[in-house]
C-alpha cells in the first residue's frame, strides 16, 4: 500500500483540508484516518460520534468548557517574548506558554473537554492511556474535578523514567494500572485501554489524549486542542502586530501541534513545522520519527504512517522523550505531511537537550524534553532563515523529566 | 464445484447435520515451536472441522494474555505470512478441514491486498478473519478475496444492534462468528441464558452457519451451546495445551 502521491491528488488533499472538509463523513483526513476497530466497539464509536455531533459545538457545552478552561485550566495561557534565544538565534522568537497550563501542559485542554463530553453521554467511568504521564495526570485532576472515576493505563517502562507523574495521579485519585505487554510504552498502554473498553463498552468513557486512534477521536482532539492556536494567533496578532513566519511544535501523537497548527493552515504566509524525535538515529528501533521513515498501515483503530518492518510489525521506538516515544503520528498529520502544507524533520535526543539547556539559561523556562524537540527545529531553521518571526508551541515544562535529567544533562554536575 | 468459501459452510454443517458441534480450532502460526508447527496444524485439522491460523501481530488489541504470548512468540522465531503461506503450501497431505487465516489487518496490508487473495488459495487458505476491521471498512479486502472465491468471516458481538446485525449476518460469508461476550479472547465464561438467546438472534438472520467463540474451554459450555449454533470456536484453550505439550486431538475430542 505504499503510496506515490501525484501533485494533483496532493492539491486536492490540500484544497479540501484548508475547506474544512475533514475529517469526511467516512472519518478520513484523505486516504488517512477511518475505524479499524473490533465489532465489538463499533456501537461505542458510533454512540460517542453522535455525542460529538450534539455537543462539540453546542452552547452550553461550549459554555462549560470555556468556563473550566478560564477557571481552572488557567486560559488564555501566555505568549512569551524570549529576548535571549531571538538575540541568539538571529530570530524574533515568541513562545506558547502551555506549560502554564493546570498540570503542566497543553494535555489538560483536551482532558477537559472530553471528561465534560463524557459526562454528557453519561458515563460512569473513565479510562486513559498515558505516555509520558501528562495526560494521565491531566485525565486524573479533570476527573477528580468532575467527579468521575479514572483508571489509567501506562507502560511500566514510563512508570519508571516518569516516576513523578505516576505519584501525582495517585494523589488526584486515579488508579495506575502498569502494562508489562508488549512494549511497555505508550503503545502497548492504548493497546491495553482499547481493551478495557472493549471488554467494558457500557458505561466507560475512554479518554484518548492524543491525535489518534479510530474516528472520531483525531477530531475530538483536534477541535479540544485548537485553542493553542486561536490564542497564539490573537495573541501574535496584538503583541507581535504580526503573524508569525513560523509556526513550530514537536509531534508524537501529535495532539499539541495539531491543535496550534490547524488555527494557521489558512494563512498562506505563515510556514508550519512539526518536528518527531529523531532518537539515537536513522535505524528501524532508534527513532520515533514517522513521517520521516515511516510508511501506511492501520494501528490502533486509524490508517496513517507507522514504524513497521517489511511484515507489517510495528517497531519498538525509541526517544529520550516518553512522549513522543510512539510508533504512529495522528491522521491529520499524515495528511498535512502528503498534501504539503507541513513541514516534518526530525531532532535527535542529544540536540533536544541540548536545546532544552539553552532554554533554560536563556529564558529562564525548564521545557519538557518533549518540548525541546521543537525549541532545537526552530533554531536550525533560524539558521537558515535568518531574521525571522518564529512561534514556538512550548508544550509543556519539564518538571516531569528531572529524573532523565538527572542522568543525562546533570550527570556528574550535583 | 463449490468455492473455498462454500467449502468453510459445508464442512460445518457436515459435523452439525451428524449430530455433532463443528468445532472451529485457533491455533497460533509456529506457536510453541516453528519445527512443530506443520505436525501440530495436521493433527488439530484432522480433529476439528475447520482450522483457524492464527497470524502473529505486534499488536493484538483484542487478543487476552494467551494470544498475545503467543503471537509474541511466534514473532520471535521469525513467523510471517509468507512462512506461514510457504508452510500451508508445502503441508505433506492436505487436510480435509478447511483452513482460514486469522489476522489483524496491517499484516495484510504489508504483504499487500493485490497479490494476498491468489498466494492464500493457491496455499489452500479458504477464508480470512479480521478482527479490527469492520464492516464499514472492509470493502476493498472483501471484494479482493471474493474474485478468488474467498470468505471475509463476519463477526458479531452481544452488543451488536439488532438491525446492524440482521445487516451483517444476512451478507455473510463461510459462518458468522458470533462473540459470546464483550472483551478479549481466553476468559472462561459462563453461558448465560442472555447468551443463548443473542446466540439464537444471529442465528436467525443468517443464511450461513453460525459459531461461537470467546472463552470457550469446557465441555460443558459446548453442549450449553449447542442447540442455538452449528459450532463453536476453540482458541486459548487450545494453545494452553500446545504450549504444554500434550495431545491437541484429545483435547478437541474432549469438547464433545
Amino acid at each position: 500500500m505504499a503510496m506515490a502521491i501525484d501533485a494533483a491528488q496532493a492539491a486536492e488533499w490540500l484544497d479540501r483540508e484548508l475547506k474544512g472538509d475533514y475529517p469526511d463523513a467516512r472519518g478520513r483526513f484523505g486516504p488517512y484516518g477511518g475505524a479499524y476497530v473490533p465489532e465489538t466497539l463499533i456501537p461505542s464509536l458510533e454512540k460517542l460520534a453522535a455525542g460529538v455531533k450534539r455537543w462539540l459545538a453546542d452552547p452550553d457545552y461550549l459554555a462549560d468548557f470555556h468556563s473550566e478552561l478560564n477557571t481552572f485550566v488557567g486560559r488564555p495561557t501566555a505568549l512569551t517574548f524570549a529576548p535571549t534565544l531571538s538575540k541568539q538565534w538571529g530570530a524574533e522568537v515568541w513562545l506558547k506558554r502551555e506549560d502554564l497550563a493546570h498540570t503542566g501542559a497543553h494535555k489538560i485542554n483536551n482532558a477537559i473537554g472530553q471528561a465534560l463530553l463524557a459526562k454528557r453521554l453519561g458515563a460512569t467511568r473513565i479510562v486513559a492511556e498515558t505516555g509520558a504521564g501528562q495526560h494521565g495526570v491531566a485525565s486524573a485532576a479533570a476527573c477528580a474535578r468532575l467527579g468521575l472515576p479514572c483508571t489509567v493505563y501506562m507502560g511500566a517502562v514510563d512508570i519508571e523514567r516518569q516516576a513523578p507523574n505516576v505519584g501525582r495521579m495517585k494523589l488526584l485519585g486515579a488508579t495506575v494500572v502498569p502494562v508489562t505487554a508488549g512494549d511497555q510504552t505508550l503503545r502497548a498502554a492504548v493497546d491495553e485501554a482499547l481493551r478495557d473498553w472493549v471488554t467494558n463498552p457500557d458505561g466507560t468513557y475512554y479518554l484518548l489524549g492524543s491525535a489518534i486512534g479510530p474516528h472520531p477521536y483525531p477530531y475530538i482532539v483536534r477541535e479540544l486542542q485548537s485553542v493553542i492556536g486561536r490564542e497564539s494567533r490573537e495573541q501574535m496578532l496584538k503583541q507581535a502586530a504580526a503573524l508569525p513566519d513560523l509556526v513550530v511544535a514537536c509531534v508524537g501523537g501529535g495532539s499539541n501541534s495539531i491543535g496550534m497548527f490547524h488555527p494557521f493552515i489558512n494563512d498562506a504566509s505563515v510556514q508550519i513545522l512539526g518536528i518527531e524525535a529523531g532518537g539515537r538515529g536513522a535505524g528501524l528501533g532508534d527513532n520515533s520519527a514517522t513521517l520521516s521513515f515511516g510508511r501506511p498501515g492501520v494501528l490502533q483503530g486509524c490508517y496513517s504512517m507507522l514504524l513497521q518492518d517489511s511484515d507489517g510489525q510495528i517497531q519498538e521506538t525509541h526517544s529520550v522523550s516518553a512522549g513522543l516515544d510512539y510508533p504512529g503520528v495522528g491522521p491529520e498529520h499524515a495528511l498535512l505531511h502528503s498534501a504539503g502544507r507541513v513541514s516534518y524533520e526530525s531532532v535527535t535526543d542529544d540536540e533536544a537537550l541540548e536545546a532544552l539547556a539553552e532554554c533554560c539559561e536563556a529564558e529562564g523556562i525548564i521545557p519538557a524534553i518533549e518540548t525541546a524537540h521543537a525549541f532545537f527545529g526552530a533554531r536550525r531553521y533560524a539558521h537558515a532563515n535568518p531574521g525571522k518571526r518564529i512561534l514556538i508551541c512550548l508544550s509543556g515544562r519539564g518538571d516531569k523529566d528531572m529524573p532523565t535529567l538527572q542522568k543525562t544533562l546533570l550527570k556528574g554536575k550535583i | 464445484m463449490s468455492t473455498p468459501a462454500e467449502s468453510i459452510s459445508v464442512a460445518i454443517r457436515a459435523a452439525h447435520d451428524a449430530g455433532r458441534p463443528a468445532l472451529v480450532a485457533f491455533v497460533t502460526a509456529g506457536f510453541p515451536k516453528v519445527e512443530q508447527f506443520t505436525d501440530n496444524l495436521l493433527k488439530v485439522a484432522d480433529a476439528a472441522d475447520v482450522v483457524e491460523i492464527g497470524v502473529p501481530f505486534s499488536d493484538p488489541m483484542a487478543d487476552g494474555a494467551t494470544i498475545q504470548l503467543a503471537s509474541r512468540a511466534a514473532l520471535a522465531q521469525g513467523v510471517s505470512m509468507v512462512w506461514i503461506l510457504e508452510t500451508v503450501a508445502a503441508l505433506p497431505r492436505r487436510p480435509k478441514a478447511p483452513l482460514l487465516l486469522m489476522s489483524y489487518l496491517n499484516p495484510l496490508l504489508s504483504y499487500g491486498l493485490d497479490k494476498l487473495p491468489a498466494a492464500a488459495r493457491a496455499a489452500g487458505i479458504s477464508g480470512f478473519i479480521v478482527p479490527d476491521l469492520p464492516h464499514e471498512e472492509a470493502a476493498d479486502l472483501e471484494a479482493a478475496l471474493a474474485r478468488e472465491g474467498l470468505a471475509l468471516i463476519q463477526m458479531v458481538t452481544p452488543v451488536t444492534p439488532q438491525a446492524r446485525l440482521e445487516r451483517l449476518c444476512g451478507a455473510a460469508k463461510g459462518f458468522v462468528y458470533a462473540v459470546t461476550m464483550t472483551g478479549t479472547t481466553g476468559k472462561n465464561v459462563a453461558v448465560p441464558e442472555e447468551v443463548t438467546t443473542y446466540l439464537d438472534r444471529v442465528r436467525a438472520a443468517s443464511n450461513v452457519p453460525v459459531c461461537a467463540g470467546f472463552g470457550i474451554r469446557a465441555k460443558e459450555q459446548v453442549a450449553r451451546l449447542a442447540g442455538h449454533v452449528e459450532g463453536v470456536v476453540v482458541g486459548s484453550a487450545l494453545l494452553e495445551v500446545l504450549e504444554r505439550g500434550e495431545d491437541p486431538a484429545a483435547f478437541l475430542a474432549s469438547l464433545r
